[in-house]
């Protein structure tokens, strides 16, 4: 009878130096492949008596067993080893700075705008766009800054014809808005404003943002009201707004509307110039010759509006002191208004 | 405007602290803006007598024994001044005392002597050019009557406040101390001390005299008055110090009279030498076309009808309420005057002034508006004080030449329940009440109404919100209580689509790597002349600003590459190695010139790219990126740009519209700039000017599905030698015309290689054959490669490879 003990020695003794995928392929082919010494020993049945055929056969099926889970335990191994090995070797530095991947983002001015924008339409607002190159009627007339009233030096004003001007607030656009849109009206109208005034706080482009509701008994109390809401989620919910009279052709009662500074919390800093209160716009109650200007009737309705400086609020919100670095636009600064 | 706390009080009793008064004139609406204690950082100085002095040989120095009454006798200061007398009463800081600035006064050796103090020079005192006599040079010199001893803070009127308040344009009553002292009075509820208008006339009368008004459309009122035996001296120092506390120079105690009333009253008067008046005569007109005035800065001025002047009976004497004329100037030898109060139209005088191109104090009163009123107290005023300072006897002849405006106060009528609804709070009618008659408003109420007298210097005031407003100032702002939008609480509010799609188009552009930028929407002419753009270009129809402040901010944008261009000069100026930008921003478009219509406002898209990342072809990526993104179809040809390389430059074409042009920035234009070697290297600008909303337009309005084919189709791929030249996108094109089943045509790649032979390269396109209504079989994928190569090979002379 064959001696078996020997040949499982001798598979167990190639097994064990068998350590690559590679050399397990070459173990296999010598044991368990078709001609193999194990697959083989089937060969050598046909000698045999019927009586050692089924001794034999018994015999070889439970080591042909035995090897082939020896073998695909070592195999296992031995896979896993190698991927082991592999992860070992592919290895990367993860400190290394990736390569190509750059995003830009927005201009500080469009991301406060959005904001602004953001709060507004939750509260039920429209966008309006208007025209930027406004005519005389639009930006001074209409609103009750009439020819020749000293009004009109509150805002020095580009022209670019006898009846023209680069718009100096966007207040012109609620005119617009009010002639072509029936009451109740909630409208934004945010846009560029020019002024022919240039340092430190002042650039000859910025951008406004006018804010135009217009229904039955809308109130002084709804203006603070709304601008209450507003502050209080562009800045952080203990800003608190003040108003204080001031003065407006196209609004009566006029309103500034001071927020408590958003830097020291109203205790005082050089930022509010130790007031605890920072200036951000202006507003007031419509005019009732505004609104008969526009068609709409002042025993019927009222209307509040206010302007709003996008810049001031990005400023006081980013702590940009210098509004002329806004449209400078250096990489280095554009880089740092990401959120 | 200026304003003495003292003289403040003269006409309304103050009895807060000056915190608690600037608070209150910000509550009523009136910003203080600034604060100036006139004795501010004066210590320990007092009135000294020089009893004795003695020059110390050798030096420039005076020994001087003064008298500092309780303070001390016999005390030695050294001064270098010459101006110092025995007997002299002079301000002296002694030992120990600090003056502005913080400059402490101690004994100190001059030379060999001790100085025990300092005498001081106005400018030392902080006084300097506005105290009288602080304009010599040297040591102050007080009047005989200075107590020796005295502080000298109370001395000078230097315990005493200015405040420098802004008067918002509505309230022309309130430039002058009287408008402001009504508001004190009102809000502090004490009752306003009217002015003296007291005088008495003489029975001497000058029947030669005429005051007449030929022009009441622009000079509703105007009055004139006589005086005569007039004196000339400087005036009593307490009116230069107040004149002097609102930057005004004494000159001679008549003229003085007239500055002081526009201070106190606000009204501007203007006093005329009779001697040089012609015919005795005085009066307004509107100015000849073409008429001629000398004005009192010395220039020939040409007038027209739209000027007004004030005329003797030969010529015109002066420019109503701006400038009076050469000769009519009052001058030591005057001896009789005619005193002019008028209130002039403010529009007119705003046009006068701008047209001339003149502008004076008196101008600027009168366009802020002068009412009737104080016409009246004005002239009433001057003559008071003209009698209490004894400056000349006031004659009976006097004129009040009215167009006929009510000299009646107006009347409104306006109900609390109105009020209140503006306000948004209930205030007690009996408080609005006691708030208008504090403000000088006469009110009656009947029930809710009240019938209100509105005062005669309160023009601004016409309808209900006005009276609001005077309500709310006083009562206090903080009475309102906040409340979130009662009505129109539902509207639809929200971006709409297209909003929705510009902002998702800026991010995009984020994504891809670049920075949104925000420039100035003007810039100049030599803008455009830098980037070549040729005179007949439509960018040159652009809108000039009229009143530019600078010539680099002369012109409304016709197109944004100029602004996108200086920000990347800029970055590269600032050693930044490489930069993506865009903006998005309307450009501005006339429909003719000048401007009498709306422009169109038109929004640009610009994209900028520089370093050495870059090419032509990362510019188009961003662009595709676009059309990727929403589905659109861009084609590019090539295109002949005045600042981009010949052979690099492209317009981008979708649907048919032009929509912009894309490509590298010309060397020579690069160049141009002041750029440092070495930083110029790599210095290769790519940009991409679109117009937006007309892309915008070629959106798809809505997404919709197309359900997926389950018939295959089959993908081929071919290689052909071309000539270099042959743009790859007309294949692809060609492709697409040539074979129906041709539904996708990629570029897989371009190989130029010299073993290809010169002047060729070999370019590779993958096709995907489908149709919708049967599977593609590989014949038939086949079939159509092979007319695809057969067709291209024809068209462009090309090579199939193999």
């Amino acid at each position: 009878m064959r001696d078996f003990n020997e040949l499982k020695k001798q598979f167990e003794t190639q097994l064990e130096l068998s350590d690559t995928s590679e050399k397990l392929g070459e173990f296999w082919q010598a044991f368990l492949g078709k001609n193999g010494a194990i697959s083989g020993l089937m060969k050598e049945m046909k000698d045999l008596s019927k009586e050692e055929k089924k001794e034999f056969g018994r015999i070889a099926n439970e080591v042909r067993t035995w090897a082939q889970e020896k073998y695909a335990k070592r195999q296992e191994a031995i896979q896993r080893f190698e991927l082991e090995l592999r992860y070992k070797k592919e290895a990367v530095d993860v400190t290394v700075p990736s390569k190509d991947v750059q995003v830009g983002n927005l201009h500080p001015i469009t991301l406060i705008r959005r904001e602004m924008i953001n709060v507004f339409a939750g509260m039920g607002f429209e966008v309006l766009r208007t025209p930027e190159i406004e005519d005389e009627d639009h930006n001074f007339t209409l609103l009750n800054v009439l020819k020749d009233h000293p009004a009109r030096d509150m805002q020095d004003t580009f022209w670019v014809s006898d009846d023209y001007v680069l718009r100096t607030h966007t207040t012109g656009g609620d005119i617009h808005v009010m002639k072509n849109k029936k009451p109740p009206i909630k409208a934004l109208n945010p846009g560029r404003t020019f002024r022919s005034d240039s340092d430190a706080t002042h650039s000859p482009m910025f951008s406004q943002m006018d804010i135009l509701v217009v229904d039955k008994g809308i109130n002084l109390c709804d203006l603070q009201g709304m601008l209450d809401e507003f502050v209080k989620q562009i800045f952080n919910k203990d800003v608190k707004t003040r108003l204080r009279p001031s003065y407006f052709p196209f609004t009566e009662p006029s309103v500034e509307v001071d927020v408590s500074c958003v830097n020291c919390g109203g205790k005082g800093c050089s930022l509010c110039k130790n007031t605890g209160w920072i200036e951000i716009l202006g507003g007031g109650i419509l005019n009732k010759v505004v609104l008969e200007n526009c068609g709409i009737d002042p025993d019927e309705y009222s209307a509040l509006a206010a302007g709003i400086g996008v810049e001031r609020i990005a400023m006081l919100k980013y702590g940009i002191k210098n509004m002329g670095q806004l449209f400078e636009n250096d990489i280095d600064f554009l880089k740092q208004f990401r959120a | 405007m200026k304003v003495l706390l003292s003289w403040l009080k003269e006409y309304v009793d103050i009895d807060v602290t000056v915190p608690e008064l600037e608070e209150k004139f910000f509550g009523a609406g009136f910003e203080v803006e600034e604060t100036k204690y006139l004795g501010e950082g004066i210590s320990n100085v007092v009135v000294g007598q020089v009893t004795a002095m003695e020059h110390y040989e050798g030096t420039h120095l005076e020994i001087c024994t003064m008298d500092l009454g309780e303070h001390g006798k016999d005390v030695i200061i050294l001064t270098g001044a010459d101006n110092v007398f025995v007997g002299a009463k002079v301000p002296a800081a002694m030992v120990g005392a600090v003056l502005p600035g913080g400059f402490k006064i101690k004994e100190r050796k001059m030379l060999e002597k001790m100085s025990y103090g300092m005498l001081c020079a106005g400018e030392e005192l902080g006084i300097a050019g506005w105290y009288p006599g602080d304009e010599v040079n040297g040591i102050l010199i007080l009047p005989d009557d200075a107590p020796v001893g005295a502080n000298i803070v109370d001395v000078l009127g230097l315990d005493d406040y200015i405040f420098d308040i802004s008067i918002t344009a509505n309230r022309p009553d309130c430039q002058c101390i009287l408008g402001l002292a009504r508001e004190v009075a009102a809000f502090l509820g004490k009752p306003l001390k009217h002015p003296d208008l007291s005088y008495t006339m003489t029975e001497v009368k000058n029947d030669d005299i005429k005051v007449y008004d030929e022009a009441y459309d622009l000079c509703p009122r105007f009055l004139g008055h006589y005086i005569y035996d007039v004196k000339h001296f400087e005036s009593p120092l307490w009116m230069k110090q107040r004149l002097a506390s609102c930057d005004m120079k004494a000159i001679d105690a008549v003229v003085d009279i007239t500055n002081y009333v526009l201070l106190e009253i606000g009204q501007p008067m203007h006093a005329y030498d009779l001697a040089t008046l012609n015919g005795s005569t005085v009066y307004p007109r509107r100015a000849r076309d073409k008429e001629m005035i000398t004005t009192l800065d010395g220039k020939e001025r040409e007038l027209t009808s739209e000027n007004l002047v004030i005329c003797d009976a030969k010529e015109p004497i002066g420019l109503a309420g701006i400038m009076g004329g050469l000769d009519s100037e009052i001058t030591e030898k005057t001896t009789e005057i005619v005193l002019e109060a008028a209130k002039f139209v403010r529009d007119n005088v705003r046009r006068s002034c701008r047209s001339l191109g003149v502008h004076t104090d008196a101008a600027g009163r009168f366009e802020k508006g002068v009412d009737e009123y104080s016409v009246e107290t004005g002239m009433k005023r001057c003559l008071n004080l003209v009698e209490t300072l004894g400056v000349a006897k006031i004659s009976s002849t006097a004129f009040d030449c009215s167009g006929g405006a009510s000299t009646e106060e107006r009347k409104i009528s306006v109900s609390a329940d109105r009020v209140n609804k503006v306000l948004g709070i209930t205030v007690p009618t009996a408080d609005m009440e006691c708030i208008l008659k504090a403000l000088g408003f006469g009110v009656e109420v009947s029930g809710d109404n009240m019938e209100i007298t509105v005062p005669r210097y309160r023009e601004d005031v016409s309808h209900y919100q006005d009276i609001a407003e005077e309500i709310i100032r006083e009562y206090g702002y903080d009475h309102i209580t906040p409340r979130f939008i009662e009505s129109a609480k539902v509207t639809n509010g929200g971006l709409s689509p297209a909003q929705q799609r510009e902002n998702a188009v800026r991010d995009l552009l984020c994504d891809r790597g670049l920075f949104e930028i925000s420039t100035m929407a003007m810039y100049s002419p030599a803008d455009l002349d830098a980037l070549f753009i040729p005179q007949d270009a439509p960018e040159r129809n652009y809108i000039s600003i009229l009143n530019p402040i600078t010539e680099n901010l002369s012109i409304v944008r016709p197109m944004l590459v100029p602004s996108m261009l200086n920000i990347i000069i800029n970055n590269i100026k600032a050693e930044h190695a490489g930069g993506r930008f865009f903006e998005l921003a309307p450009v501005y478009i006339p429909k003719g010139l000048p401007v009498s219509e709306y422009p169109d406002e038109p929004d640009h898209l610009c994209i900028g790219l520089y370093g050495p990342d870059e090419d032509f072809y990362s510019l188009k990526a961003v662009v595709d990126s676009i059309a990727d993104a929403y589905g659109l179809d861009f084609s590019y040809e090539r295109a002949e740009v005045s600042y981009l390389h010949p052979g690099r430059s492209a317009a981008l074409i979708c649907n048919g519209h032009r929509i912009g042009t894309l490509g590298q920035l010309r060397y020579e234009i690069v160049d141009s700039f002041a750029i440092a070697e070495g930083k110029k290297a790599d210095a290769k600008v790519f940009l991409a000017e679109l117009d937006y909303t007309l892309l915008a337009r070629q959106f798809a309005p809505a997404i919709r599905f197309t359900p997926l084919s389950d018939k295959e189709s089959r993908v081929r791929d071919i290689s052909l030698l071309v000539d270099t030249d042959t743009q790859v996108g007309d294949m692809i094109a060609s492709v697409k015309k040539i074979s129906k089943l041709a539904k996708e045509v990629n570029l897989a790649d371009i190989y130029c290689h010299e073993k290809l032979g010169a002047g060729k390269k070999s370019v590779t396109l993958s096709i995907r054959f489908a149709t919708a209504d049967h599977s593609v079989t590989d014949e038939e994928a086949d079939g159509a490669r092979d007319k695809v190569v057969k067709k291209l090979s024809e068209e462009y002379g090309a090579v199939a490879r193999v």
